[in-house]
């Protein structure tokens, strides 16, 4: 790499890129599946996946230790059978990300797909079209802003994402150091002008994104925005 | 000819429905709360009866004794929601060509032009009057070549012309069509213009209400001997 001191952007991305890539495709469908059914346990089984949400993100990074460490139930696993390690790797670091992004993507795409008038859903059904030709015409558009919302929350938490990402993937310089993690040895070694650097980077890009949200979500929406 | 012999559990009550319907439009009347979209559910099967048998012609819609529940993508049945249900996110062409089927040979053209709606295509539903949905809406259904339509308060929102104008658009449809059409309603001289067999839903029943053209329908409600 030709500017080894970039590192912790390149790296910062490709965490943010992968777990939002995971966490939109699981939150989509769990909160597809759950939306419209009603079970035993479910109330349960959706504070279980909003946990993260209101727990310290040590608390978080701390469960994902005694999984995914050297002698956790999937870290065993992981490391007998594939040779993977995840405890100090980007893996570690995309594994926190995704889990403590998870629910934002979830709770948005479960209001996105609840808020859909069911009988859209069922009008399309009666003309004869499948279950999925009925969520790729149907559903899905109809929930895309709040999908997308969905989406660049899961980004944002994932770029931002500090404690559980310390604890689980540490502080490795040119492997694990996103730009949270970077600003805080930063300032730990007491390199100001270095700390700041990384700050008004992230700051800009969480502008960025947000702005773009902001933009983009209006725009979606005004298509068909007068419908009641 | 369609038959049904239901039993279906409502909020307030059981609901007991029995009648047939040859190629007439048959009206179910009554209050609120009495059930009425609910048999237009179970017929499109959108829900199911808690016992009974649903039939069209040799086609078994459902069927308690052997366990038999189609489903609404195989029914075959048009189905105009109160509100209409128009896909907001498509125009009116979209929603129209949905559930076209392929290799069809209705003649479209034709049939938008007899509603007049053949100027809308490219608008979206949002951009439409309440009696301009109620003909998009008509059309959609019969688009899909139903052997049965089905109607559920179709002109309760519009005005008063334009609701006897419909009235008189259902009535040179069914004539062009020759299918059952069953028809909800509240209003008594809608069902007395629309109806050439009337069905008062109260109280879990469905009984006759004095057939108009007795001589022509073959009709059975309540219990099986012939009304007259």
């Amino acid at each position: 790499m030709n500017h080894p001191e970039l590192t912790p952007l390149l790296l910062s991305l490709k965490v943010a890129a992968l777990s939002t890539s995971i966490v939109f495709v699981s939150g989509l469908l769990i909160a597809r599946f759950l939306t419209r059914r009603h079970f035993w346990g479910k109330h349960v089984l959706e504070s279980f996946l909003l946990l993260p949400l209101v727990l310290p993100p040590t608390v978080v990074g701390f469960g994902l230790l005694l999984l995914f460490g050297k002698n956790g139930i999937i870290g065993k696993w992981l490391t007998e059978w594939f040779g993977v390690q995840v405890v100090f790797s980007l893996t570690g670091a995309v594994i926190a990300s995704v889990v403590v992004s998870f629910p934002l993507m979830y709770q948005s795409a479960a209001a996105a797909f609840s808020g859909i008038d069911r009988r859209y859903e069922d009008a399309a059904r009666t003309m004869g079209a499948s279950e999925w030709r009925v969520f790729w015409t149907i559903s899905f558009p109809l929930a895309w802003p709040g999908l997308l919302a969905g989406f660049v929350l899961s980004f944002a938490r994932g770029l931002g994402e500090f404690g559980a990402t310390l604890m689980l993937a540490g502080y490795i310089p040119g492997k694990t150091d996103t730009i949270p993690v970077a600003i805080y040895f930063a300032v730990e070694a007491g390199q100001m002008d270095k700390a700041l650097f990384w700050v008004i980077m992230i700051v800009s890009l969480g502008m960025g994104t947000t702005m773009w949200l902001n933009w983009w979500s209006r725009r979606s929406v005004r298509r068909f925005a007068n419908t009641k | 000819m369609l038959y049904v012999d239901m039993q279906k559990r409502l909020p307030d009550g059981v609901l007991h429905a029995r009648f047939s319907a040859k190629d007439e439009i048959v009206v179910l009347f009554g209050p609120s709360g009495a059930g009425k979209t609910t048999m237009l559910n179970c017929v499109a099967g959108l829900t199911n009866p808690d016992a009974g048998l649903i039939r069209l012609g040799d086609t078994v819609f459902f069927d308690s004794d052997s366990k038999k529940a189609l489903p609404p993508q195989q029914r075959n049945v048009g189905y105009l929601f109160q509100d209409y249900a128009l896909f907001p996110h498509m125009t009116v062409e979209q929603n129209i060509r949905y559930g076209l089927k392929k290799g069809t040979n209705l003649r479209l053209a034709e049939l938008l032009a007899s509603v007049g709606i053949d100027r809308l295509l490219d608008k979206y539903p949002h951009q439409l009057s309440g009696g301009q949905k109620q003909r998009v809406a008509l059309v959609r259904a019969l688009a899909t070549e139903p052997d049965i339509l089905l109607l559920d308060e179709p002109l309760s929102a519009l005005d008063a012309d334009t609701r006897r104008q419909c009235q008189d658009e259902l009535l040179r449809l069914h004539e062009m069509w020759r299918i059952p059409f069953l028809l909800v309603t509240h209003d008594l001289q809608e069902a007395e213009r629309l109806g050439s067999v009337i069905l008062v839903v109260q109280n879990g029943q469905v009984l006759p209400h004095g057939p108009r053209r007795s001589s022509e329908s073959s009709f059975h409600a309540g219990t099986a001997h012939e009304s007259s």
